[in-house]
């Protein structure tokens, strides 16, 4: 499962859906593993405004991953060149090129899968496994 | 026709044997992609997208989604989460390594995710199994309306929907759109071949709000064919024209999804082999 993914999911019971300690789910044991992606600008500056980033912050913390800035990247960060303007003036959405942010975005985003270990929910400890990549989010019945 | 809906729960019906027996089907292959590329020119994406899959199962949808615009995925490649009750299907859709991250969840239990998370989501012929009421403690009305709630969260402002399905009969069909009407979606039920053996059923679902028209009329805007017989707030019925069928553009449309499909077939990815430890 792609950190992007973890960026995003909450835990699946009903009482906790309202509480904030719900999300992000936190990993443990977790095995990392590198699957290489195309980096997909477009994409990226589509996906960044949606990025909870203090968050994604946290569960890089939490894997023993590089720190990421204390702010998100602005769009324009992602563009190669994209902060002297007389080079982006004028380049079309296909033109421009991913800047070595970008590709730092997409490593961690796109490229940092969690293969294996367990995704606890803060608030009710919870815990999903993950195996193979795949996350479990089948409740019992009485949870649901 | 009998309808396996009706005789197992889809995580005993999809087991191994049943889950690769689908999936190498050059039958059901053809027909799934078709009717993925229908849906996502229901929904009308512009730019690559998160885009949700629900009832992924092997992810004979989701290896579109993964293409590019060149290889006929508009505004692709996207990317995308697919969830799915079996484990038997999930399973086969690791074997092909496909891009997308895959849960092994139940529809009918909601859709974990935090609100505004997808610009889309998709579902090829999986929703009538949630009319079947899996205990007998849930009702098939209280899954459907914990879905379609869940669902609507979880899709931004301005977000849309296609989900293909079979309906056993105007009575389900009724059902599953009601609950959409009722989570708070813009609805309209669509029909290609309706009253054929091969007719297909697509609800299309807009949130309002965001840049994006929220209307119902927009998502058929300017399609060959089509009217929107009641709109927003009614699950409306369009039906597509039949003569329109034979048609310049209906023809090369179909054309480029064939060639599409060319690449469906084929079982394995570019990074195939890719996996490496991760070294920090
Ligand atoms: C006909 S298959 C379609 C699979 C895939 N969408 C495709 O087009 O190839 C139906 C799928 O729906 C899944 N399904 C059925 N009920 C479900 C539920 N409650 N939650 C999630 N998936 C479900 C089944 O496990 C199965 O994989
Ligand atoms: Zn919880």
């Amino acid at each position: 499962m792609k950190l992007l993914t973890l960026n995003f999911l909450t835990c699946a019971i009903k009482t906790c859906k309202t509480n904030a300690s719900s999300f992000p789910l936190h990993p443990r044991d977790a095995e990392l593993e590198i699957q290489e992606a195309d980096v997909n600008l477009p994409f990226l500056k589509n996906i960044l405004p949606r990025l909870m980033w203090e968050e994604l912050r946290t569960i890089c913390k939490e894997l023993g991953l590089p720190d990421l800035p204390p702010t998100p990247p602005t769009p324009t960060d992602l563009i190669s060149g994209g902060n002297s303007t007389d080079t982006t003036e004028g380049r079309t959405q296909a033109e421009q090129e991913p800047s070595q942010t970008a590709k730092d975005l997409h490593r961690v985003l796109l490229e940092t899968c969690i293969q294996e270990g367990k995704l606890v929910c803060g608030c009710c400890g919870h815990e999903y496994a993950v195996k193979e990549g795949v996350a479990n989010f089948l409740l019992p019945g009485h949870l649901v | 026709m009998s309808r396996p809906e009706d005789i197992l729960p889809p995580d005993l019906h999809y087991n191994d044997v049943e889950s690769r027996k689908y999936t190498t089907s050059s039958r059901i292959q053809r027909i799934q992609a078709d009717m993925t590329h229908r849906a996502l020119d229901l929904i009308g994406l512009t730019q690559p997208s998160l885009i949700l899959d629900v009832g992924c199962g092997s992810c004979l949808s989701g290896e579109i989604l993964s293409q590019t615009a060149e290889e006929g995925t508009p505004a692709g490649p996207h990317v995308w989460v697919g969830f799915d009750i079996s484990a038997s299907m999930l399973g086969v859709a690791l074997e092909k390594e496909v891009e997308g991250d895959l849960l092994l969840a139940d529809a009918g239990q909601g859709v974990p995710f935090r609100p505004g998370t997808f610009d889309a989501a998709i579902s090829i012929s999986a929703i009538q199994w949630l009319c079947q009421a899996e205990t007998s403690e849930e009702s098939p009305a209280g899954r459907l309306s914990r879905f379609f709630n869940q669902l609507y969260a979880s899709l931004r402002r301005g977000g849309r929907a296609c989900l293909q399905f079979y309906p056993k009969n105007d009575d389900q069909k009724k059902m599953v759109s009601q609950a959409a009407i009722k989570a708070g979606f813009g609805a309209g039920l669509l029909e290609d071949d309706p009253g054929t053996k091969s007719a297909k059923t697509y609800l299309v679902l807009t949130v309002g709000g965001g840049e994006l028209d929220g209307d119902i009329t927009g998502v058929v805007r300017g399609m060959e064919g089509v009217d929107v017989m009641e709109t927003r707030r009614k699950a409306g019925t369009m039906k597509r024209g039949v003569d329109k069928k034979g048609s310049k553009g209906w023809i090369l449309k179909k054309k480029e999804q064939q060639k599409a499909q060319g690449k469906v077939v084929k079982a394995s990815s570019k990074y195939t082999g890719r996996k490496r430890r991760i070294q920090f």
